[in-house]
């Protein structure tokens, strides 16, 4: 076997698991560009994703895709209340007291998680989900295919999103600059709420997404946080394509470092990385 | 009130922390009147602008807008009613295009229903928008930068404009320019209430104005008068 053909599985794989990895970062890096909040209990609001999905799934049958009807719009509700009524009266005191908020979250989430589902590990066993796709002579699981297109359809929606209404518009101009968004009748507390409610409905879809494709556990959010967060030091902040670029090249890294050094190496391989991009281009490959 | 008064200041202290920068400032503008605020760096022009904006709150004093009291509203409140910043240093959004930096200048609900007319008029005042219309706002030179920031809050549909410093690190041509278009806009009935440390251009731009030191309105009048008095004179001119 060539050495092409021996590598096309990891690269294939590499770049569909870069999808899922986008969409979770991208709620991350809009927050922390729009409100400049690092919500660090963003890993375990998308488990709360998965959580979700999985209840819908079990009680009612229904399919963890089609349950966003009712997820995304919950999500979207849950972090307007967020924003509005905690993140926003802390930030007057100061950024630190976000991030300490958000790691209350995180830790009442994570404890929430044990008491509901218990610390058993779950997943999202639909009949696709084993299914796989062929491409040449090798075999690929479908749901990393889904994942992608998904991750696709998810961004292009947020982008124009963000160029086309007045809100997507106004949330942009809240993070170039503050003063100046007041002084065009922009209400910014509101537009953060809205901001933060948006990333919760994207944590909704890779809730999903991560639940179809791994198994999860109360405390699987962190991991999924600090991936994450590679992907937005990759692809630099406040860039749509550049989280994408980010989440394929953590992706690549870390199925190419499995195929050369070993599975337990996997990771070391793609935060090693991470290190040697944030050593040399601080700002991220698309980082402004 | 028809010939009445559309903003008036009275007596307000405003502070900056524990700084305060504004002393017992009243002011009072009619409209379609071009009035202008002189006064040296410090002096408290920019938190004058920023207290009727609503950015700062007065500790003490009112500020009347078309007779409503909106010195305890938010900015957003205030331009909603039409009162619209033209602030120092132009803040235009850097990574938005100049389309969408006029765009986001009818943000608030009364703008809206008249974005079309509006940047019709706009890009009327000032062509060069329109031809760069796509290109990002950053990419700009500074003059045109200005016209950008004109613009985008002439999307507001504005009753009350304020400019702070306008001309500020601009070339006097440009300036000249600049200043013709003000005369335009309030040709077409927006009141206009502008801060400038060039004295002798705010004595033949405006109809009236104030003079400020360390946070007081010291001397306020016709512009004819003030161009004869002494003090003005003395301090201003180098007499």
């Amino acid at each position: 076997m060539t050495l092409l053909a021996d590598l096309s599985t990891p690269i294939v794989m590499g770049i569909l698991l870069g999808g899922l990895y986008a969409v979770i970062a991208l709620g991350l890096s809009l927050v922390f560009g729009v409100v400049k909040e690092m919500n660090i209990a963003h890993g375990d609001l998308v488990i709360l994703g998965s959580y979700l999905a999985y209840t819908i799934m079990t009680s009612f049958g229904v399919d963890p895709i089609l349950s966003l009807i009712i997820g995304m719009p919950l999500f979207f509700g849950l972090g307007f209340v967020i924003q509005k009524y905690l993140l926003n009266r802390a930030f007057k005191i100061s950024m630190d007291a976000t991030l300490i908020i958000a790691f209350g979250i995180s830790i009442i989430l994570q404890n929430t998680y044990q008491l509901i589902w218990t610390p058993m590990s779950r997943g999202l066993t639909t009949s696709y989900a084993l299914k796989s796709f062929s491409a040449g002579p090798f075999f690929f699981p479908f749901v990393y295919l889904l994942n992608f297109v998904v991750a696709i359809a998810v961004m292009i929606c947020l982008r124009e999103f963000l160029r086309r209404t007045y809100l997507g518009v106004a949330i942009r101009s809240a993070a170039q600059d503050m003063k100046a968004a007041h002084l065009m009748g922009i209400n910014t507390n509101r537009v953060f709420a809205y901001t933060f409610a948006i990333g919760m409905v994207l944590a909704a879809v890779a809730g999903v997404l991560l639940g179809l494709t791994f198994p999860f556990t109360p405390t699987s959010g962190l991991p999924f946080l600090i991936i994450a967060l590679g992907v937005v030091v990759l692809g630099g902040l406040g860039s749509i394509a550049g989280t994408l670029i980010g989440g394929i090249a953590f992706g690549l890294a870390q199925t190419l470092g499995g195929h050369f050094f070993g599975v337990a190496a996997q990771m070391l391989v793609a935060y090693t990385m991470v290190l040697v991009v944030l050593a040399v281009i601080p700002r991220g490959i698309f980082g402004r | 009130m028809p010939e009445g008064t559309l903003l008036k200041v009275s007596h307000i202290d405003a502070f900056h922390g524990s700084f305060q920068a504004l002393w017992d400032v009243s002011l009072s503008i009619k409209p379609r009147e071009i009035v202008a605020i002189i006064g040296a760096n410090g002096s408290g022009k920019s938190t004058l602008l920023d207290t009727i904006s609503g950015l700062v709150h007065p500790a003490e004093g009112g500020i009347e807008f078309e007779g409503k009291n909106i010195s305890t509203l938010d900015p957003f409140r205030i331009v909603d009613l039409g009162i619209s910043q033209v602030p120092e240093g132009r803040r235009v959004f850097p990574d938005l295009s100049v389309m969408e930096n006029l765009f986001i200048g009818s943000y608030n609900r009364k703008a809206r229903s008249d974005k079309a007319q509006n940047l019709k008029k706009v890009q009327q005042l000032f062509p060069v928008l329109k031809a760069r219309k796509t290109q990002l706002a950053k990419t700009l030179s500074g003059g045109e930068q200005q016209m950008l920031a004109i613009g985008r809050s002439l999307m507001s549909s504005p009753k009350l404009m304020l400019l702070d410093e306008m001309s500020l690190g601009l070339a006097p041509l440009i300036v000249n320019e600049l200043y013709k278009v003000l005369r335009e806009i309030r040709e077409r009935g927006i009141t206009i209430l502008f801060v400038e440390q060039n004295v002798r251009r705010s004595l033949t731009e405006a109809d009236r104005a104030y003079i400020m030191e360390t946070g007081r309105i010291v001397l306020s009048g016709n512009v004819e008068e003030l161009r004869e008095e002494e003090k003005v004179k003395k301090a201003y001119f180098g007499d």
